[in-house]
C-alpha cells in the first residue's frame, strides 16, 4: 500500500484550489504599472511582397505610442530553430530567416506586419485600421507536393526551392528494404493524410515585457511550457540579451500541448519594445489569432509498404512521408517528423528492415511543429493503420497479426537506431481484452444492428519514446540545447523544503506529484514541501515540459538532489548521535542509529544546519541545499494497447464512440489519479483529430479554420467515459524512478483504433472500404457508404 | 464612458465603462476578479462563464452596461461563507475534474447552474449541458464524473479512476 500522501498515492491535486477559487494567476492576469498594448497587424494573404507601408495616420491617433515595421528589426536576429536536420545526402537542412515582423515578403495568412503600441487594446485596434499596406499577391504553394515540383513559386527567395530537406533512414537499409519488398510473399500499401491539426490550449497565448532601468534588467511574463529555452533562445539569438539580464516568468499556464514550447516573434517583440519604449508592453491572442500564430501540428502525407512472409510475419517496412514545415522553422519542426517519427517506425513489432523517408516542405501556411505526441502520432497511425488492412487483406485477425510480430525480448535494438530498454506489449494486449471486454463484442455489435446501426472495434497499439534525451545523443542528431533538466532541493531550517524545477507545470500536477517522491524520500508529509516553477530566476536551467518528460528527466534531477540532502543530512544526524556515518538509518522522518534506538528527528537534523553551534563545520559546510542536474541515459519507451467501439448511422453517416479502453504501460506510477487524467486528456484529443477537428486551408492560402465555429473541438457529448488501466508495469531501467511517461499516450494511441473502428463497422456491413482520411466526419463517411449512389 | 453599478459576489461595486465594454473585461480589469477567463472570440468555450441574476451567462457575449443594477457571481463568489469548497468546487478536486484550470471556473459556473435547475442530472444531460464549455485537458471524464458526484450519485462504477 501507497503511503500516504508518497509515492503511488492518488494524492488530491493541491494546485486545484487556487484553480478552483478563482485565485490561478496566469500571464493575462499581469499587469505592469504604466503598461501599454500591442496590437499586431496581421497579413490576411497567404503570400505577397510587401511594396509599402504607411503608418503616418495611424500614429497620429489618440492613444498610439508607436507603430513598428519590420524595418525596425532588420539589426534583430532571426527567430531561431532549435534543430538541425542533415539530409540523405550529408547536407544541412535549408535555413530560411524568420524575422521578427515581415520584412520583404508576407509567407502565410496571419504573418505579423506591424505592432501598434497604444495606451489600450482599443487604440491599437482602431490605429491598425489606418495603416496603408501596399502588398503585391504572389501565387502561394499550399500542397506539398505541388510546392516541391520545379516552377512552384518558392516561399523564400533565397533558398534554391521549398524543400527544407530530404531525410533517408536508415539510409544504409535502403536497398535492403527495396529487395525485401521487391521479393515479397505479401505487401500492403497505404497512403493516408494525418490532418493538420491546432494544438488549442484553453489559454490563448499572452507576453508581457518589462525592462527596469535601474539593472537593466529584462521581464518577460509569457505563456511558456519552458522559461528556459525562451530565455536562452531569445536572448542569445534575436536579442542579444545577455542571460543575467533577462528573466523569463512563466506562471501559471492554461494548457500548451506542445504549441506552447517554441519561442514566438511576440514574445522578442514585447521584449524589445519595453526597451525601446521604456514602457511594459502587453500582448493577449484573441483566439482567432491563435489560429493564425500558434504553431499547428501534424501535417504528413505518406505513402507507408509493409511486407510479409508467407507465414505472416513482417520483414519489412517503407515509408515516404511529405511533412509540412509551413512558412517558417518553428523551434523543433525539423525534429518532428525526422528523430521523433522515423525513430519509432519500428512500433511494436520486430519488423527487421525499415527505411523511411521524409520530405519536409515549406509552404505558405501557418509553421508546424510539434503538437501532443509530435511525430509518434503520425507514426503510429501509419504502422497500425497498415497492420489493420494487412489482416483483412489477409483475412486473420487483428490481435493474433499484431502479437505473432511483437518484439519480446528486451532490451531490443531495432533497425532504427533506438532501443527499447522494457516492455510487455502481450501483457497489455490481454489487459486490453479484458478492460475492453472485447469477448462481448459480437453481443453488442447484434444489439446494435437490431437499433439499425453498424457497429465496428478496432484496436491498436503503441509504443512512444519518451523523456528526451541523451545530450550527446541529441547532439549527434542535430539539437541546438542539451536535453537534461535540474532541481535544486532547499531544506529550510525548520525542515520544510522548496523544491525548484527546471520542469514546468501547466496542467500536469508537479505540485502535487513532485513532492510526494520526496516526501517518501526522507518520510515526512507531502505537505512540507512546495514546488517551485516557471521563473528563470528562482529555479535552475532547465528544459521544460514536453514529449512527457517531467518526471523522467527532471523528476531523476530531483532524486539526485535529494539523495544528496539525505546523504549530507545522515553525516549530521552521526554527529548528532556520535556515531558513524555509514550507521545513520532514514525512516519516517528520523534518523537512527541502526540497531539501536538512538535517534534524532528530521527537524532537529535541518535546524542544526543552519545554526551548527554542535556541527561538523571541519568536515562539511552548514546549510542543506543540493542542486542536481540529470541528463538521461536513454529515452522511455511506454506502450500500450487501446480499443475503440463506434456505431456508424448508416442514414447520416455520423459516428459515436461508444467505448474506449486505454490499457497502458507507464512503468511505474506516482499519483495514478494524475496518470488516468492524463490519458483522458490525451484520449479525447486523438478522437477529435480522428473524428472532428481538421486545420483546413483553400488553394490560395486563406485558413479556412480560424475559430471555434469552423475548427471542431471535442465537447463532452462527443466523447464516452474511458476505461483505463496502467496496472502493466515494466519500469524504466535507467532512471531513479522507474518512470517512462504518461502525457501523451493518449493522444498518439487513439486515432488509428477510432479509424480502425469505424473500417470494421463499414466493411462488416459489406461496404468495401480499405481506408478512409481523417477527421471521419458524418459526410466523409456516408460518401463512403454510398459509393456509386 | 459611463458608470456602470452592480452587485459582484454580494458587493455593490461601479466603475467606468465604454460602450463597448465586455462585462467579462469591466470583471477583470475594473474589478481585478482574473479568475473569470477568455478563451475564445466567438462566445463558444464557456472559460468566461458567470451568473447573472442566478443564470449562467458567457461574459463575453455582454456589454458591462446590459447588466446595470444585476446581481453578478464570478467563480471569486463560489466558495461557502466560511471559506472552505462549494460541493461542485470540492467534487472538481475529489475527481481531478481539472488541470490547468483555465477552463475551470467557467465549468464550474456552469455546473452550479445546471445542478440548480436540474439537481440529479443523468450523464447525458450533463454532457449536453457542457456543449458551450470548452476542455482541452481533460477529456471530460473527470468533469462528468465531478458533476454526477456533486449532485450526490454514486460515481464508484465508472471506469478506472
Ligand atoms: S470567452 Fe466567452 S465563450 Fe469563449
Ligand atoms: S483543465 Fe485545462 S482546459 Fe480544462
Amino acid at each position: 500500500m501507497p503511503k500516504d500522501g508518497g509515492i503511488g498515492a492518488a494524492t488530491p491535486r493541491r494546485e486545484d484550489v487556487r484553480f478552483l477559487t478563482g485565485n490561478g494567476k496566469y500571464t493575462d492576469d499581469i499587469n505592469v504599472r504604466g503598461q501599454a498594448y500591442v496590437h499586431f497587424l496581421r497579413s490576411d494573404i497567404a503570400h505577397a511582397k510587401i511594396n509599402g507601408i504607411d503608418t503616418s495616420e495611424a500614429e497620429k491617433m489618440d492613444g498610439v505610442i508607436r507603430v513598428f515595421t519590420g524595418a525596425d528589426f532588420e539589426a534583430v536576429g532571426s527567430i531561431p530553430c532549435g534543430w538541425q536536420v542533415t539530409d540523405r545526402h550529408g547536407e544541412a537542412m535549408q535555413e530560411p530567416r524568420h524575422p521578427v515582423l515581415a520584412h520583404g515578403k508576407v509567407r502565410h495568412v496571419g504573418d505579423p506586419i506591424c505592432a501598434i503600441v497604444a495606451e489600450t487594446y482599443e487604440a491599437a485596434r482602431d490605429a491598425a485600421e489606418a495603416i496603408d499596406l501596399d502588398l503585391e499577391e504572389l501565387p502561394a504553394v499550399v500542397d506539398m507536393k505541388e510546392a516541391v515540383k520545379d516552377g512552384a513559386p518558392k516561399v523564400h527567395d533565397e533558398l534554391t526551392s521549398n524543400l527544407c530537406y530530404d531525410w533517408g533512414f536508415v539510409e544504409d537499409n535502403r536497398a535492403a528494404v527495396d529487395e525485401a519488398i521487391k521479393n515479397a510473399h505479401h505487401v500492403t500499401t497505404l497512403e493516408l493524410v494525418n490532418n493538420r491539426l491546432v494544438a488549442n490550449p484553453m489559454e490563448p497565448r499572452v507576453a508581457v515585457g518589462d525592462y527596469d532601468r535601474s539593472d537593466e534588467e529584462h521581464t518577460l511574463y509569457t505563456t511558456s511550457q519552458n522559461p528556459h529555452v525562451i530565455r536562452l533562445l531569445m536572448g542569445a539569438f534575436v536579442l542579444g540579451i545577455p542571460e543575467h539580464k533577462l528573466r523569463v516568468v512563466a506562471p501559471d499556464v492554461g494548457g500548451g500541448f506542445g504549441t506552447k514550447i517554441f519561442h514566438y516573434a511576440e514574445e522578442a517583440f514585447v521584449t524589445f519594445a519595453a526597451k525601446e519604449l521604456n514602457r511594459p508592453v502587453k500582448w493577449t491572442a484573441s483566439r482567432s489569432e491563435a489560429f493564425m500564430s500558434d504553431a499547428h501540428g501534424r501535417d504528413h502525407i505518406t505513402k507507408i509498404e509493409l511486407a510479409l512472409d508467407k507465414d505472416n510475419n513482417f520483414t519489412a517496412l517503407r515509408t515516404e512521408t511529405y511533412a509540412n514545415m509551413g512558412a517558417y522553422l518553428s523551434t523543433f519542426a525539423p525534429s518532428v517528423p525526422t528523430w521523433l517519427h522515423g525513430t519509432l517506425m519500428a512500433g511494436n513489432y520486430k519488423t527487421p528492415l525499415i527505411y523511411v523517408n521524409v520530405k519536409a516542405v515549406f509552404t505558405n501556411t501557418v509553421p508546424v511543429d510539434a503538437y501532443r505526441g509530435a511525430g509518434r502520432p503520425e507514426a503510429t497511425f501509419q504502422l497500425e493503420r497498415v497492420v489493420d488492412k494487412a489482416a483483412r487483406e489477409l483475412g486473420v485477425d487483428p490481435i493474433a497479426l499484431r502479437r505473432q510480430n511483437f518484439i519480446t525480448e528486451f532490451p531490443y535494438a531495432t533497425p532504427v537506431a533506438v532501443e527499447y530498454d522494457t516492455g510487455d506489449y502481450n501483457a497489455t494486449m490481454d489487459k486490453l481484452t479484458e478492460i475492453a471486454d472485447l469477448s462481448g463484442f459480437e453481443a453488442r455489435r447484434k444489439e446494435s444492428e437490431a437499433r439499425g446501426k453498424l457497429r465496428g472495434l478496432g484496436l491498436n497499439c503503441y509504443i512512444e519514446a519518451c523523456g528526451i534525451a541523451p545530450s550527446n545523443l541529441v547532439g549527434q542528431l542535430g539539437a541546438r540545447a542539451g536535453l537534461y533538466d535540474a532541481a535544486t532541493v532547499r531544506v529550510n531550517a525548520t525542515g520544510s523544503i522548496s523544491v525548484m524545477v527546471g520542469a514546468h507545470s501547466h496542467g500536469q500536477g508537479h505540485e502535487t506529484a513532485f513532492p510526494q517522491v520526496v516526501a517518501d524520500m526522507i518520510g515526512i508529509d507531502a505537505s512540507q514541501i512546495d514546488i517551485v516553477h516557471g521563473d528563470t530566476a528562482r529555479t535552475p536551467f532547465g528544459m521544460g515540459t514536453y514529449g512527457s518528460r517531467s518526471l523522467a528527466v527532471c523528476g531523476s534531477a530531483m532524486v539526485k538532489a535529494t539523495e544528496k540532502i539525505i546523504n549530507k543530512a545522515k553525516k549530521i544526524a552521526a554527529h548528532l548521535l556520535e556515531a558513524s556515518d555509514e550507521d545513520i538509518e532514514l525512516a519516517d522522518g528520523q534518523f537512527t542509529v541502526a540497531g539501536t534506538d538512538k535517534s534524532v528527528a528530521w527537524g532537529d537534523v535541518t535546524l542544526a544546519a543552519y545554526v551548527p553551534h554542535n556541527y561538523p563545520l571541519e568536515d562539511i559546510e552548514p546549510g542543506l541545499e543540493e542542486t542536481a542536474f540529470y541528463d538521461p541515459a536513454n529515452f522511455t519507451y511506454p506502450s500500450g494497447a487501446y480499443a475503440c467501439e463506434v456505431e456508424v448511422d448508416p442514414d447520416t453517416g455520423k459516428v459515436t464512440i461508444e467505448r474506449f479502453a486505454a490499457a497502458d504501460d507507464f512503468g511505474n506510477i506516482i499519483n495514478p489519479m494524475i496518470v488516468s487524467g492524463q490519458v483522458h486528456g490525451g484520449l479525447a484529443q486523438g478522437i477529435g483529430q480522428a473524428l472532428l477537428e481538421n486545420c483546413a486551408y483553400d488553394e490560395d492560402g486563406q485558413i479556412l479554420s480560424a475559430s471555434y465555429m469552423d475548427y471542431a473541438m471535442p465537447r463532452a457529448d462527443d466523447v464516452p467515459f474511458y476505461s483505463v488501466d496502467h496496472s502493466c508495469q515494466t519500469p524504466c531501467t535507467h532512471n531513479p524512478l522507474g518512470v517512462k511517461g504518461c502525457g501523451e499516450a493518449g493522444a498518439i494511441g487513439s486515432p488509428p483504433s477510432v479509424v480502425n473502428a469505424v473500417l470494421d463497422a463499414l466493411n462488416a456491413a459489406g461496404h468495401d472500404v480499405p481506408h478512409l482520411d481523417m477527421p471521419l466526419t458524418p459526410s466523409k463517411v456516408w460518401d463512403a457508404m454510398n459509393k456509386g449512389a | 464612458m459611463t458608470q456602470v453599478s452592480m452587485t459582484v459576489n454580494g458587493k455593490a461595486v461601479s466603475g467606468d465603462a465604454e460602450g463597448r465594454t465586455l462585462l467579462v473585461q469591466f470583471l477583470r480589469e475594473t474589478l481585478n476578479l482574473t479568475g473569470t477567463h477568455v478563451g475564445c472570440d466567438t462566445s463558444q468555450c464557456g472559460a468566461c462563464v458567470v451568473h447573472v441574476n442566478g443564470k449562467a451567462v458567457k461574459s463575453c457575449a455582454i456589454f458591462a452596461a446590459e447588466v446595470e443594477g444585476a446581481e453578478v457571481t464570478t467563480i471569486e463568489g463560489m466558495a461557502n461563507a466560511d471559506g472552505s469548497l462549494s460541493k461542485v468546487q470540492q467534487a472538481f478536486q475529489d475527481h481531478h475534474g481539472l488541470q490547468c484550470g483555465f477552463c475551470t471556473p467557467g465549468m464550474v459556473m456552469s455546473a452550479t447552474a445546471l445542478l440548480g435547475e436540474n439537481p440529479n442530472p443523468s450523464e447525458a444531460e450533463i454532457r449536453a449541458y457542457l456543449e458551450g464549455n470548452i476542455c482541452r485537458c481533460t477529456g471530460y471524464h473527470n468533469i462528468v464524473k465531478s458533476i454526477m458526484a456533486a449532485a450526490g450519485q454514486d460515481t464508484s462504477k465508472i471506469a478506472a479512476e
